[in-house]
């Protein structure tokens, strides 16, 4: 005897699976946090996040961290945005989908997926040794912005590509040039687009450990220059963690993590609305 | 003599040759109505008249004076201030209606804040859009309707202060009432500026243009006084076209 | 002649991203490539990695890589898929906008934040109910399973939105159900774009590093069970580049090489699949 499931019962049987697996999926994702949080809110105090970080992390704050990682980011960005939105703008306005276009396209794409250790050992033998640049702020900077380089290209391109055509002949049509049309138009337009895509640079940059730990290394000090070698939040986190320094310290850390990373979604969700709010 | 000579042009796009070797002479202050079915080569001729055809890529030879002088020869900026084009479907930038009025000036040169002001005013009333809008100037310009959103187009072209206003099929989209809001304007601003007027609806031509032009498959076919062309056409196909036996 | 001088500047900064772009792959494979050829094709793809020998095998990281990613993968696609298609097709615009935020937000949290959540709940959790170590291939697969989840939601669901609504109407007009429609039609013709998703997570689980490092256990052997410690081409990189030198420090350029050629392979097929030019 063969058992023949109904359409109607397949149907509600398929929609308890899925429900439930999504359920599962969106239930760990709170559960990470939530356990992170639990564990790691209760040492967030204004010490542990202005206080220098002593005997090896088990004691003392992570301000040196903090510090770490927003000169890393903000250097990796600074760098990576104007080379890839030009990049993007480029690949959209000056060329007609040629050879070029096709080929940078495919690059930025590939070098989308490339595993951040790949970056890791690049900006190792670039920036630290051949260069001899060092473990400094700069490499780990420079190497952050190799890697979000191409995710800002591609970011920005969708949105470049999804403005209308119409908008760039009405701006030729009054007389505008292609510079103008592209400052005054294209860019304003799609702003939103690449302002996430920017965004989605910034947490990566802040999340990163295995590119950062070989290029701007794990020195404790405060960094004082470009060329002080500094250790960011994510591989302070990993040395506590995986060396077992100290569990309270490693949880505050990853708190703190997790914090700056909803902070940042949250402000690039509140740009976004408040950008399409304004102009749609 | 005339605002915009047209001698021996053709347009072709990738071999395909929308526009066949046209000679056409646009007076000054006159409506021109340029007639005829989808295909046939009108917007074409518009876009070839500012060299927006440039950024399709196409092909044109041929040449075009504008007050006698080559528009090859003329800074393209500079060329398309002095004819504005209005396109079929009324295309608003983000922004705001003032934005969208002072973005072509300011393209030009420097404004200030007072003079910026009396220009946007004045492009606004003379669209027929002032009345309307004179209490939102901040507001988005897509919370305009269709026919508000056209008229902001043409004040936003009267804002350049051009010579010459062509407009490609303006009213396609619109209700009658805003039809009839634009063709009071262009009535009314004839005196100012010449007009170049494509449109699908023959009624249109007839009832605004001082003469027009019949294009088929990218060729003139006839030009005349209005009233004379929809009267008595001297090519059958004009009389088919006009008393709607195709297109 | 301004439109002209910024043609010319942003033609440069295209050619200075691109130049960044090939850099990178030139130093790996300038780095990588040349022991390979010292030591032969036989002796890098051997099961032998022992530095201080000069035996740079790195066949058990290879088999490493693959089992966690084979993992991840079981663990990934079909909850990945469950959420794409829950959320495309059963769920209401509501549900939509609450729930892809979130799911995008679980992209954004660093993977060394995963890895820890392994040591501190799973790994005790795999020892004291299945035996073995803890650090291991299946907590290496669940927390990589997670990891790449969004990718795979994110892609799914794309391409499930992206499959036009006359195809649905025309499945409801014929007294299809849901999921029939679904199944029938919806998946087939998301297809690419789903299996391009699921390419990318794989992806992103072969070249994960920090939190499979801090899981999977490392050792050097091939695993005989879901149970063993495992490591992988990426954690040899991570654990040694510290401290190696001269062919040692080749060698794991040579498995970043490695590695880089099979993302590349994978990134290849994932854009022909999808068809993007």
């Amino acid at each position: 005897m063969t058992l023949r499931i109904g359409p109607r019962t397949s149907q509600i049987i398929a929609y308890c699976v899925l429900l439930l697996m999504t359920a599962i999926t969106v239930i760990v994702l709170f559960f990470i946090i939530g356990y992170v949080f639990k564990n790691g809110l209760g040492q967030i105090t204004w010490q542990f996040l202005t206080d220098r970080t002593r005997d090896m992390g088990k004691e003392g704050g992570i301000f040196p961290s903090i510090l770490g990682t927003l000169f890393v980011t903000v250097l990796a960005i600074a760098i990576a945005t104007p080379l890839g939105v030009g990049s993007a703008v480029y690949l959209v306005e000056y060329t007609r989908g040629g050879l070029i276009r096709r080929i940078i396209s495919f690059g930025a794409d590939c070098l989308a997926g490339v595993p951040s250790i790949i970056f890791g050992l690049f900006g190792f033998i670039f920036f630290v040794i051949t260069l001899n640049l060092g473990w400094s702020v700069l490499s780990g900077g420079l190497t952050l912005a190799v890697m979000i380089i191409p995710t800002i290209i591609r970011t920005t391109e969708e949105a470049i590509k999804a403005v209308p055509r119409a908008y760039r002949e009405i701006s030729y049509s009054l007389g505008g040039g292609k510079l103008d049309t592209i400052l005054k138009v294209v860019l304003p337009t799609s702003l939103p687009g690449i302002l996430t895509g920017i965004i989605l640079g910034v947490g990566r940059a802040v999340g990163e450990t295995a590119a950062v730990i070989f290029t701007a290394g794990s020195s404790l000090g405060i960094p004082t220059s470009f060329f002080s070698s500094t250790r960011t939040l994510a591989v302070h986190f990993y040395i506590l963690a995986r060396e077992g320094i100290s569990m309270p310290k490693a949880y505050g850390t990853a708190a703190v993590l997790i914090i700056i990373i909803l902070l940042i979604n949250f402000v690039a969700y509140r740009l976004m609305h408040r950008f399409m709010a304004r102009y749609y | 003599m005339a605002k915009i000579l047209i001698q021996n042009v053709s347009v072709s796009y990738n071999g395909f040759q929308a526009l066949k070797s046209v000679d056409l002479e646009v007076l000054a202050n006159e409506i021109l109505g340029i007639i005829g079915p989808a295909n046939s080569g009108k917007s074409s001729l518009l876009r070839a008249i500012n060299r927006l055809s440039e950024i399709d890529y196409a092909q044109v030879t041929g040449t075009i004076l504008l007050d006698g002088e080559n528009i090859d020869t003329l800074d393209r900026n500079t060329l398309r201030k002095r004819i504005g084009l209005i396109f079929a479907t009324p295309v608003v930038l983000p922004g705001s209606i003032y934005k969208n009025i002072s973005y072509g000036p300011k393209l030009h040169r420097r404004f200030g804040k007072k003079e910026l002001d009396e220009l946007v005013e004045h492009a606004l009333r003379a669209g027929n859009l002032w009345d309307e809008v004179h209490d939102r100037l901040k507001d988005s310009a897509s919370t305009l309707s269709g026919g508000q959103q056209q008229r902001l187009c043409i004040a936003r072209s009267i804002a350049m202060d051009p010579e010459v206003i062509m407009m490609d099929e303006p009213c396609s989209g619109l209700d009658p009432i805003s039809t009839a809001k634009i063709e009071a304007t262009m009535l009314e601003l004839k005196t100012k500026y010449t007009f170049i007027l494509v449109t699908n609806n023959t009624k249109q031509a007839a009832r605004v243009a001082d003469r027009t032009a019949f294009f088929l498959s990218g060729e003139l076919i006839e030009i005349d006084r209005t009233s004379r062309l929809f009267t008595s056409p001297k090519d059958p196909r004009t009389n088919d076209y006009i008393s709607g036996r195709f297109g | 002649m301004k439109d002209k001088i910024a043609e010319k500047l942003f033609l440069f900064i295209a050619f200075s991203a691109i130049l960044s772009l090939l850099l990178i792959t030139f130093f790996i494979f300038q780095q990588g490539i040349p022991l390979i050829t010292k030591i032969g094709l036989g002796n890098f793809f051997s099961t032998t990695w022992s530095p201080t020998k000069g035996q740079f095998g790195i066949l058990s990281m290879i088999i490493g890589s693959l089992m966690v990613t084979t993992g991840a993968l079981v663990v990934g696609v079909p909850f990945g898929l469950a959420c794409a298609i829950f959320l495309a097709e059963f769920s209401s615009k509501a549900v939509q906008n609450t729930l892809k935020p979130i799911l995008e937000l679980l992209a954004g949290i660093p993977s060394v934040v995963y890895g820890f959540i392994g040591i501190v709940i799973l790994v005790p959790f795999i020892r004291q109910n299945f035996g073995g170590p803890g650090f291991s291939v299946l907590a290496a697969s669940i927390i990589l399973g997670i990891m790449i989840l969004p990718t795979i939601v994110s892609i799914s669901y794309d391409s499930l939105l992206s499959v036009p609504n006359t195809y649905r109407e025309g499945s409801y007009a014929v007294g299809a159900t849901k999921w029939q429609t679904v199944t029938m039609l919806l998946l087939p013709a998301a297809r690419s774009g789903i299996v391009a998703g699921i390419i990318l997570g794989m992806g992103r689980a072969i070249g994960e590093t920090m939190a499979v490092i801090m899981i999977a256990g490392n050792a050097l052997k091939i695993p005989g069970s879901i149970l063993d410690s495992v490591r992988t081409l990426t954690s040899t990189i991570a654990l040694e580049l510290g401290y190696a030198a001269g062919d040692h420090r080749a060698a794991l350029f040579a498995c970043g090489a490695f590695l880089f050629f099979i993302i590349i392979i994978l990134n290849i097929i994932a854009i022909r699949v999808t068809g993007r030019k």
